[in-house]
C-alpha cells in the first residue's frame, strides 16, 4: 500500500528527479504531460472522426463497400498499438504529426465499421418514406440517417477515444511526451512516478469511457430510447459473418 | 544507415531470436483467454438465470476494460510484482467484459419457441442449458473468443512493460531497426490472425447445422 501512497505524493509534491538534477512530480509537471496526452489524443480523434464519419455516411448511404466498411475493424483489432508506432518509428520518423497520424489509423477502423453499420440498420422503409417525402440524397443522410445512427457513431467514437487514450501512453518511444514518459524514462521519474502516471492514465480513460457514454446517452433520439432494448445488449461485441440476426 | 533498412535476409537470419518471444507471446494469449472464458463464462450463465447481476457485473467488467493494460500492469505491480502473473491477471481483466456479454446475448437469443420444444421433451433446466441453449449460443460465444484473442495478442506486445516478455520487448529493443519492427510485428499480426481463424475453424466443426440453414 506504501507504494500507492508515494505514488499519491508524487502528483502532488516536487521531488529531485533519482538520477538527480531536475526536478520531477507536482502538480503542474503532471498537468504538463496530462494536457500534452490529451492533446495528442484529441487531435488525432478529430482527425479520425474527420475522416471515418463522411466516408462511412456515404458507404452506408449508397450500401458500396461494405466489405471494407465492416472488416476495418477487424484488421485494426488485429494490428498491435505497439506494432504500428514501431512502424511509424521506423519508416516515417518521429514527432507529434507522425505519431497522431498513426493514432488516426488506430482510430478510425472502429467509427468506420460503427457509423456503416448505424446508416445500413436504419429501417429501409424510413427511408423510402423520407425519398416519398421529396428529399435529395444528401437531405435523406443528414436528416435520417445521420440522426438514427448517431448513437452507433458515438459508440464507435467512444471505443476509439478510450482506445487513442491508452495508446497516447506509449508516444514517449516516439518522442511526444505524454503520460507515458514516467512509465518510459522510469529512471528519471522513479517507481512512484511510474505508478502516478499509470493510476493518472487509468483514470484519464475511465473519464473518457464515462464522458462520451452520457454523450451517447444524450444525442441518441427520443424514439430510439423508447424502443428501449437493454444497454448491455445493443453494445454485444459483434463480428460481422457470425450475425445471427443479419441472416433474418 | 545500412543496418537501420529492411533487409529479409537479416530476418530469415536471425529468426531464431524471435522464437521464444513468440512461444511466450502465445502462452500468454492462451492462458489470459483461457482463465478469462472459464471466469466469464461462469459468470454469465450465473447472470443469466439471475438477471439482476448483469448491470453490475457489466460495469464492474466495464472498468476493468477500459483501464488501459499498460497502466494496469503498473497498478498489480506492487500487490503481484513482476512478471507473467502480473502480465495474465491485467489481460484476463480485459477480455472478462468482452466474453460475458457476448455468452450473455448468445443465451438471450435463442428462440423462445426452442426452448418451449426442449421442455416440452422432457429436459430440466440443466438439460436445456447445456443441451439446447450453449449449443445455441455457440455463434455469438466463438464471436466473442475471437474478438478476445485477436485484441489479446495485440495487448500482449505491451506484457514486457510488467516484465513478461513476449513480441513487444523484440519490438521495444530496437524500435528504429526496420528489419526488427516488421519481423516483430509482423510475427503478431500472424499470431492473431492464425489464432482468429483456428477458432473460426473449430466453430465451424461444432455448429454444423449453421452452414446447412445458410444454405438456400
Amino acid at each position: 500500500m506504501n507504494d500507492f501512497v508515494d505514488a499519491i505524493q508524487f502528483i502532488f509534491n516536487e521531488h529531485e528527479s533519482p538520477a538527480g538534477g531536475a526536478q520531477v512530480g507536482g502538480l503542474s509537471n503532471m498537468w504538463d504531460l496530462t494536457s500534452e496526452h490529451l492533446e495528442l489524443s484529441l487531435v488525432a480523434l478529430l482527425v479520425a472522426c474527420a475522416i471515418a464519419i463522411p466516408l462511412g455516411l456515404w458507404l452506408g448511404h449508397t450500401g458500396r463497400g461494405g466489405f471494407l466498411a465492416i472488416n476495418a475493424s477487424n484488421v485494426g483489432r488485429a494490428v498491435p498499438s505497439l506494432a504500428l508506432i514501431a512502424f511509424f518509428v521506423a519508416y516515417i520518423g518521429v514527432g507529434f504529426t507522425n505519431l497522431t497520424l498513426a493514432l488516426v489509423l488506430l482510430a478510425i477502423p472502429p467509427i468506420l465499421t460503427n457509423t456503416y453499420t448505424g446508416v445500413r440498420q436504419v429501417d429501409r422503409d424510413t427511408v423510402d418514406s423520407a425519398r416519398g417525402m421529396g428529399m435529395t440524397g444528401a437531405q435523406i443522410v443528414r436528416r435520417v440517417e445521420l440522426p438514427l445512427a448517431l448513437p452507433l457513431i458515438f459508440g464507435g467514437i467512444r471505443i476509439s477515444a478510450v482506445n487513442v487514450v491508452a495508446t497516447a501512453t506509449i508516444a514517449p518511444l516516439a518522442g511526444v511526451v505524454t503520460l507515458g514518459d514516467p512509465i518510459i524514462n522510469v529512471n528519471t521519474y522513479g517507481d512512484e512516478g511510474r505508478l502516478a502516471a499509470a493510476i493518472v492514465v487509468a483514470l484519464l480513460a475511465v473519464a473518457t469511457e464515462v464522458v462520451l457514454g452520457s454523450v451517447q446517452r444524450a444525442v441518441t433520439p427520443r424514439g430510439l430510447k423508447l424502443e428501449g432494448g437493454r444497454r448491455w445488449r445493443r453494445l454485444a461485441f459483434a463480428l460481422p459473418n457470425n450475425r445471427r440476426e443479419a441472416s433474418t | 544507415m545500412a543496418d537501420n533498412g529492411f533487409c529479409p535476409s537479416w530476418i530469415a537470419d536471425n529468426f531464431d531470436r524471435y522464437v521464444d518471444p513468440l512461444l511466450q507471446h502465445v502462452l500468454l494469449t492462451v492462458v489470459a483467454v483461457g482463465v478469462g472464458f472459464i471466469i466469464a463464462f461462469s459468470l454469465a450463465l450465473v447472470a443469466y438465470r439471475h438477471r439482476w447481476l448483469i448491470n453490475p457485473v457489466t460495469q464492474v467488467t466495464g472498468v476493468l476494460y477500459t483501464v488501459p493494460s499498460i497502466a494496469a500492469f503498473f497498478l498489480l505491480l506492487p500487490i503481484t510484482g513482476r512478471g507473467f502473473v502480473t502480465a495474465t491477471v491485467a489481460l484476463v481483466s480485459y477480455v472478462l467484459l468482452i466474453i460475458f456479454r457476448n455468452v450473455l446475448t448468445g443465451l438471450d437469443n435463442v428462440p423462445a419457441e426452442t426452448k418451449d420444444a426442449g421442455r416440452g421433451m422432457g429436459l430440466t433446466d440443466r438439460q436445456l442449458l447445456w443441451r439446447v441453449e450453449v449449443p445455441l449460443a455457440l455463434p455469438e460465444i466463438m464471436a466473442g473468443l475471437r474478438i478476445a484473442v485477436t485484441t489479446t495478442v495485440g495487448l500482449a506486445t505491451l506484457a514486457f512493460f510488467a516484465g513478461a516478455g513476449g513480441l513487444g520487448e523484440q519490438i521495444f529493443a530496437d524500435i528504429n531497426f526496420k528489419s526488427n519492427v516488421v519481423a516483430a510485428g509482423g510475427l503478431a499480426v500472424a499470431l492473431a490472425a492464425l489464432l482468429d481463424g483456428g477458432i473460426l475453424l473449430v466453430q465451424r466443426l461444432i455448429t454444423p447445422w449453421t452452414r446447412a440453414a445458410a444454405a438456400p
